[in-house]
C-alpha cells in the first residue's frame, strides 16, 4: 500500500503529517467552540423563555 | 428554523444574521461532504498514485499540500479585505464576523505553507529557509494575520473591534502588497515563479511547467483546500453569530 | 500651531519619548558589538542596517505616547470637536512625534555610526535615508497608536501591529544606506523610499482619524 518514497520519505511524510495535524487541530478547535457556543446560547434562550413565557427562540 | 422567512429579493439579504444562519445551516453538510471527498481524492491520488519527478524525486508530492495551502492563505486575506469593506460600507454584521472567523484559518494555512515549504526546501535547495521574496512575504503575511487577530482579541466592545480591525485590514492590505514589491526588489529568489496557473502551465511546454499527471490531483486538492476554508468559515461565522446573539440577549436581560 | 507647540512641550517635559528614544538608540548600538564581536570589518558591513533597525525600534518606543495622554485627560475629544479636522490633528501629532523622535535619531545616527565603524561613504546616505524615511515611521506609528488608543495595555499590541507595516520602509531605507555604503548607486531605492513617505503622509492620516473617531464613539 505504501508508495516507494525513496530517500525523501522522511520529508514527504513529515510534510503531510504537519499539514494534517494542523488542519485537524483547527477543525477540532472550531467545532468545539461551535458546540460550546451553541449550548450556551440554548441555555440563555431557554432561561429567557421560562422567565417571560412569550419570548420565542428563533434559531440556534 | 421554526418560522418561514419571505423569499429573498437580493443577495444582500443573506447578510441578515437570521437568513445567514438558515442558509449556512442548509449548506454546511454539502460543503462538509464535498470538502471531505475532494481532500480525500486529491491527497490520496497525490500521495499514492503519482509518479516521482525525475529531478525532485518523491518530494514533488509535497506540492499537493504546499500550493493549495499557499493559495488559500492569500485568498483568505483577500476575503477578509472584501468582508471588511462590505462591513464599513454596508454595515452588515455577518460580514465583520466572517472576517474575524477567517483570520485563524488563513493564519493556519500560512503556517502550513511555510512549514511544508521549509520541509521541501531542505532537500531541494539544501536549506530550510532562505530570505527569498516569496518565502519572506509569507512570513510577513503571517505577521499581519497575528496583528489582526491580536487586535480583535484585545478590544472588548465588538462593534469597535469590528470597525478597527476593518481599518487595519484595509491599511494592512496596502502594506502587504507594498512589502511584496519591496521584497522582490530587495532580493532575487530561489523560489520558482507561480507555475501552476500560468497560461502555459498545464498545456504549454515551458521549462517549469507542472505537467498533467501532477496537475489533475493538484486541482482536486486545491478544491479540497478551498472547501476546507469555506467549511471552517461557515462553522466559525455561525459560532460568532451565536456568540453575538448571546451577548445581545444577556445585555437585554440586564437592562430589564 | 498651538497644538504642535503643546505636543512638543509635553513630550520634552513629562518624561516623554524625547530623551528616551535617543538613549535606547545608544544602548542598541552599544550592545551590538557585544552580540556580534568587536571585529571592525564585521561591524562595518552591518553598521548601516543596525543603525536603521535601531532607529526603527527607538521610534517604536514612544509611539503609545502620541495619543494616550490626550485620550486619558479627555483633550482628544475636545480636539475631535475642534474646528481643525481630525485628519489635520493626526498629521500634526505625527509631525510632533517626528520632531521629537525621528529628527534627533537622524542627527544622532552619524555619531553612532562612528562607533560601529560605518565606512566614510555611508554617512551621507545613512543620514539622508533616515531623514527621508523616519517621517513615514512616525505617520505609520500614529496610525497604530490611533487603533490601540482605547486599550489599557496597548503597548505590546501596538508593536505587533506596527512592525509589519514598517517592512517596506525598512527595506528601502536600509537598502539606500547599504548601497550607499558600498559605493553603489542608490537613487532607485531612494526614490521608492521617498514615494512611500509621501504616500503615507498623504493618505494614512485619514485612516488614523477614522480610527480615532471609532475609538471616541
Amino acid at each position: 500500500m505504501m508508495p516507494e518514497l525513496g530517500k525523501y520519505a522522511a520529508e514527504v511524510l513529515s510534510a503531510y503529517a504537519v499539514t494534517i495535524a494542523l488542519m485537524v487541530a483547527l477543525l477540532l478547535i472550531s467545532l468545539r467552540h461551535s458546540a460550546r457556543t451553541r449550548r450556551a446560547l440554548r441555555d440563555v434562550e431557554a432561561a429567557r423563555k421560562n422567565r417571560s413565557g412569550k419570548g420565542s427562540a428563533t434559531d440556534g | 428554523m421554526s418560522e418561514r422567512l419571505p423569499k429573498p429579493t437580493s443577495l444582500w439579504e443573506y447578510a441578515n444574521p437570521r437568513r445567514f444562519m438558515a442558509l449556512s445551516g442548509f449548506l454546511l453538510p454539502f460543503v462538509a461532504v464535498g470538502t471531505a471527498v475532494a481532500l480525500l481524492i486529491g491527497l490520496t491520488w497525490g500521495f499514492f498514485f503519482t509518479p516521482d519527478d525525475y529531478r525532485q524525486g518523491s518530494t514533488v508530492k509535497i506540492i499537493y499540500i504546499h500550493v493549495p495551502s499557499a493559495m488559500v492563505a492569500i485568498n483568505a486575506w483577500m476575503m477578509m479585505l472584501v468582508a471588511s469593506l462590505i462591513w464599513l460600507i454596508r454595515r452588515h454584521h455577518v460580514s465583520a464576523l466572517a472576517a474575524k472567523a477567517a483570520a485563524p484559518v488563513g493564519a493556519t494555512m500560512t503556517l502550513i505553507a511555510l512549514a511544508t515549504g521549509a520541509i521541501w526546501g531542505q532537500p531541494m535547495w539544501g536549506t530550510w529557509w532562505a530570505w527569498d521574496p516569496r518565502l519572506t512575504s509569507f512570513l510577513v503575511l503571517f505577521l499581519f494575520y497575528l496583528g489582526y487577530m491580536a487586535l480583535w482579541a484585545a478590544i472588548d466592545n465588538d462593534d469597535t473591534a469590528a470597525e478597527l480591525t476593518s481599518v487595519l485590514c484595509i491599511v494592512g492590505s496596502v502594506f502587504a502588497v507594498l512589502s511584496r514589491y519591496a521584497l522582490a526588489f530587495w532580493n532575487q529568489g530561489l523560489h520558482q515563479g507561480a507555475s501552476v496557473l500560468r497560461a502555459g502551465a498545464v498545456t504549454g511546454d515551458t521549462e517549469e511547467r507542472v505537467s498533467n499527471i501532477f496537475a489533475v490531483p493538484l486541482f482536486i486538492s486545491m478544491a479540497g483546500f478551498v472547501g476546507f476554508f469555506i467549511l471552517l468559515l461557515l462553522v466559525r461565522t455561525r459560532t460568532e453569530v451565536r456568540a453575538r446573539r448571546m451577548k445581545a440577549l444577556q445585555a437585554r436581560e440586564r437592562m430589564s | 500651531m498651538a497644538l504642535l507647540k503643546r505636543d512638543l512641550a509635553l513630550s520634552v517635559r513629562a518624561g516623554g519619548g524625547f530623551g528616551l528614544a535617543l538613549a535606547f538608540f545608544l544602548i542598541v548600538v552599544t550592545l551590538t558589538p557585544f552580540a556580534v564581536g568587536p571585529n571592525s570589518a564585521t561591524l562595518a558591513t552591518i553598521a548601516a542596517g543596525i543603525l536603521w533597525l535601531g532607529a526603527l525600534l527607538s521610534c517604536l518606543l514612544s509611539l503609545d505616547r502620541i495619543l494616550a495622554l490626550d485620550f486619558e485627560d479627555g483633550s482628544l475629544e475636545l480636539l475631535a470637536t475642534a474646528p481643525i479636522p481630525l485628519e489635520g490633528v493626526a498629521t500634526l501629532k505625527a509631525f510632533a512625534h517626528w520632531l521629537t523622535t525621528g529628527l534627533p535619531l537622524t542627527l544622532a545616527a552619524p555619531l553612532l555610526g562612528v562607533l560601529l565603524h560605518l565606512p566614510a561613504e555611508g554617512f551621507f546616505w545613512l543620514t539622508l535615508s533616515l531623514a527621508i524615511g523616519t517621517p513615514a515611521l512616525s505617520v505609520i506609528g500614529t496610525f497604530g497608536a490611533a487603533l490601540t488608543v482605547g486599550l489599557k495595555r496597548g503597548g505590546l499590541l501596538l508593536s505587533l501591529i506596527v512592525l509589519p507595516l514598517y517592512v517596506p520602509t525598512l527595506i528601502f531605507g536600509a537598502e539606500v544606506a547599504r548601497r550607499g555604503t558600498q559605493g553603489m548607486p542608490a537613487d532607485t531605492p531612494l526614490a521608492l523610499l521617498a514615494g512611500i513617505t509621501l504616500a503615507t503622509v498623504a493618505l494614512l492620516p485619514f485612516a488614523s482619524a477614522a480610527a480615532i473617531r471609532i475609538n471616541l464613539r
